[in-house]
């Protein structure tokens, strides 16, 4: 009896046990962008007219731009509409899947939109054609001059359903632009479409201005201004134009920046040849003063839950980045590597510091864990500076100064971008030179 | 000073479609076809592989004791690198001396059997050397692995924008094959983590192999040995490849 209950016992082990699954480890793949076809969206012939706006080329407009933006992630790559199979009203409804596999797209994109009454009304889906099955579906109603808006809304969902991540390409960036021979440049804020559309200028180029920063919470601006040839920081609100000097300081302050919440500003402000790093509450308009060095302490970034701060200060001897706490308490030197450090920018993830480094005359663009560690360089050139950060942290927008032309004369700054890979790097087209970039928060959250 | 406001847009407002799964529009006609074809050539080729080809009753054998089992693996081991001798596999060999006499050591027997289990489970999914000779010694030879690792190089696009610094971006995949390879049945073995919020980056890799699997099928598969290759299991694993 003894015997039986042992050897079904054995029975079962074997069963459970013995014939293991055959497992394999596949851990190569391709890390070519994701193909896409990006169907133009199909326009209702039932469409009104609207002002100057060419309605029926709307489809194909909204789709090339979602298609440049896809583009210029570098993680995607949108397929020639030459090959497409189908046509957008039909794709729209129901796609042939195993059609728009022939042309190896992964993820196709259809829509459609009517104008009627003044208003816009645009809807999308995205399918995952090896799947045969839509991914995301969403509508959107605005004004008809939004159109632009709307394609880079639709950009943001469809990178957010592929990737995992937020989008970036319903944001705007805020720049100097500049004009004119170097020892008499004129330099007026701007502000663009992430993609180098719908460019305004915000100041009329009377004054210096430099180092312009978005609030995350709302449309106002900080930067920097020369008000009778004493450089202070100013505020700006882009929807009204009202303009203000922040503080009254009885010196330079220079390097502003906003805290997360928008409610601070953190600058530098200069006596004696001294600069410390000072904070004002935009409510109560009371500055406190953060760090009490006699060093040169400046460029402070928050982190994004407000209670660090990163900065560069020469207390060391050579220019290095610390961090602190953001009531100025426990600084510590996290940068050690050869070179001088500056310009550092919290990631909005958190997860990461941006820099700019200068080393043997040479200048690079880098990101290091917020500790110091794992430094990465980005970027090299002969001058490159001021990162700015994408709002979901994956991409640095910062401007390269060259010489415009081969025999080394002149100068020239663009706006460039660069993925945290340290892949994908690309200039962002600007209507005149620009520099000192800074990217907004989504616009649509 | 006061400036004139600048021409910005308004605030675009957003209205939510319902998103299905499976769309409820009817298929387009030509598409209909091609479909409806399609179904009737899986089911005619599952119903064709059921019931399965009956076999000669193989003799229940003494079930190897994990003692044992670890002897074979030696052996392998020993073909791929001889040094490798770990000192906890020869002590494991005087366990095969003592005979089973009571209900104890059977329980005993039970839980080191499921530590193994376990420990095959864990290593697997950290993606060691050793786990690929363990599939090696349980079906596939390496160059039939190697086969399919190739296969799935051309078809698996990693999504670029998860984190490379994730540890935990392991998928593994239970798939039911054909003799030809094609795939019947795929399963996400962690299909729980595909709806957490807190894992959309799994998501997102998780639907990468999904497609790749689809996109890849028929699997490059053994022309012999089907039983025991017919479920197999697939980890995916893309950090070596992101960390670059």
């Amino acid at each position: 009896m003894k015997k039986i209950f042992i050897i079904s016992l054995l029975l079962i082990l074997k069963t459970t046990f013995a014939h293991s699954l055959i497992k394999v480890d596949i851990t190569r793949g391709n890390l070519d962008p994701l193909p896409i076809a990006v169907s133009p969206l199909h326009v209702d012939p039932k469409s009104d007219s609207y002002q100057d706006i060419k309605v029926k080329a709307l489809g194909d407009r909204i789709s090339e731009v979602i298609e440049n933006n896809f583009r210029a992630t570098g993680l995607f790559n949108p397929l020639k509409k030459d090959a497409f199979v189908q046509k957008p009203d039909i794709a729209h409804l129901k796609p042939r899947f195993e059609d728009w596999r022939l042309i190896k797209a992964q993820a196709l994109v259809t829509g459609k939109l009517l104008v009627k009454e003044g208003k816009l009304k645009i809807e999308f889906r995205l399918w995952d054609l090896t799947a045969s099955k839509e991914m995301i579906a969403l509508a959107f109603t605005t004004t008809p001059t939004n159109w632009r808006r709307v394609a880079h809304i639709i950009s943001d969902k469809i990178y957010e359903r592929l990737t995992g991540e937020e989008g970036y390409f319903d944001t705007r960036v805020i720049y100097v632009a500049e004009s004119g021979p170097k020892d008499k440049r004129i330099k007026k804020l701007a502000i663009m479409d992430q993609d180098g559309a719908n460019t305004k200028y915000l100041t009329l180029g009377n004054e210096l201005v430099l180092t312009p920063r978005f609030n995350p919470a709302n449309q106002l601006v900080t930067y920097l201004s020369y008000f009778r040839n004493l450089p202070r920081v100013y505020l700006l609100d882009i929807e009204t134009g009202v303009q203000e000097v922040v503080g009254n300081f009885p010196g330079m302050t220079f390097a502003p920046r906003f805290s997360p919440d928008g409610k601070k500003i953190i600058m530098s402000f200069a006596k004696d040849g001294n600069s410390d790093i000072y904070t004002m509450d935009m409510e109560t308009r009371v500055a406190e003063r953060i760090t009490d060095h006699s060093s040169i302490d400046t460029s402070p970034s928050y982190s994004p839950d407000g209670k660090y701060i990163a900065f560069n200060s020469d207390r060391s001897g050579l220019q290095q980045i610390y961090v602190m706490k953001s009531d100025g308490s426990n600084v510590k030197r996290v940068t050690f590597g050869k070179g001088l450090y500056g310009t550092p920018v919290w990631s909005p993830r958190g997860d990461l510091i941006a820099f700019t480094k200068v080393r043997k005359g040479r200048f690079y663009i880098g990101v290091m864990r917020v500790d110091g560690t794992g430094e990465r360089l980005l970027t090299e050139n002969y001058y490159q500076e001021a990162p700015s950060w994408s709002p979901n942290g994956r991409v640095l927008i910062f401007y390269r100064e060259t010489k415009s032309d081969s025999k080394g004369q002149g100068h020239s700054a663009k706006l460039w971008s660069i993925d945290i890979t340290g892949y994908n790097e690309r200039q962002i087209k600007t209507e005149t030179d620009a520099s000192d970039p800074s990217w907004s928060s989504l616009l649509s959250k | 000073m006061l400036r004139q406001p600048i021409d910005l847009p308004p605030i675009v407002s957003v209205e939510l479609i319902q998103i299905s799964d499976k769309t409820n529009i009817p298929y387009a006609p030509k598409a209909r076809k091609v479909i409806e074809k399609v179904k009737k050539e899986e089911k005619r080729v599952v119903s064709e592989q059921a019931p399965p080809k009956a076999k000669k009753k193989e003799k229940p054998d003494r079930i190897p004791m994990p003692d044992e089992k670890k002897e074979k693996k030696q052996l392998v081991k020993k073909k791929q690198n001889p040094e490798d001798v770990k000192p906890e596999i020869r002590q494991s060999s005087e366990f095969e001396k003592k005979e089973i006499i009571d209900t104890n050591e059977i329980a005993a027997l039970i839980n080191k059997a499921k530590e193994e289990a376990a420990l095959t489970e864990k290593t697997s999914s950290k993606l060691t050397q050793s786990s690929q000779k363990n599939s090696f010694a349980t079906g596939l030879t390496l160059s039939q692995e190697d086969a399919l690792r190739a296969q799935f190089f051309g078809c698996w696009t990693i999504p670029l924008g998860i984190p490379y610094d994730d540890d935990n971006l392991l998928v593994r995949i239970k798939l039911k094959l054909k003799k030809d390879g094609t795939v019947l049945k795929s399963e996400v073995l962690d299909h729980e983590r595909m709806n957490r919020p807190d894992q959309k980056f799994y998501k997102i890799l998780a639907e990468s192999v999904l497609r790749a699997i689809r996109i890849c099928q028929p699997l490059k598969v053994p022309p012999t040995g089907y039983e025991k290759w017919k479920d197999l299991q697939l980890n995916f694993n893309p950090a070596d490849m992101l960390k670059g």
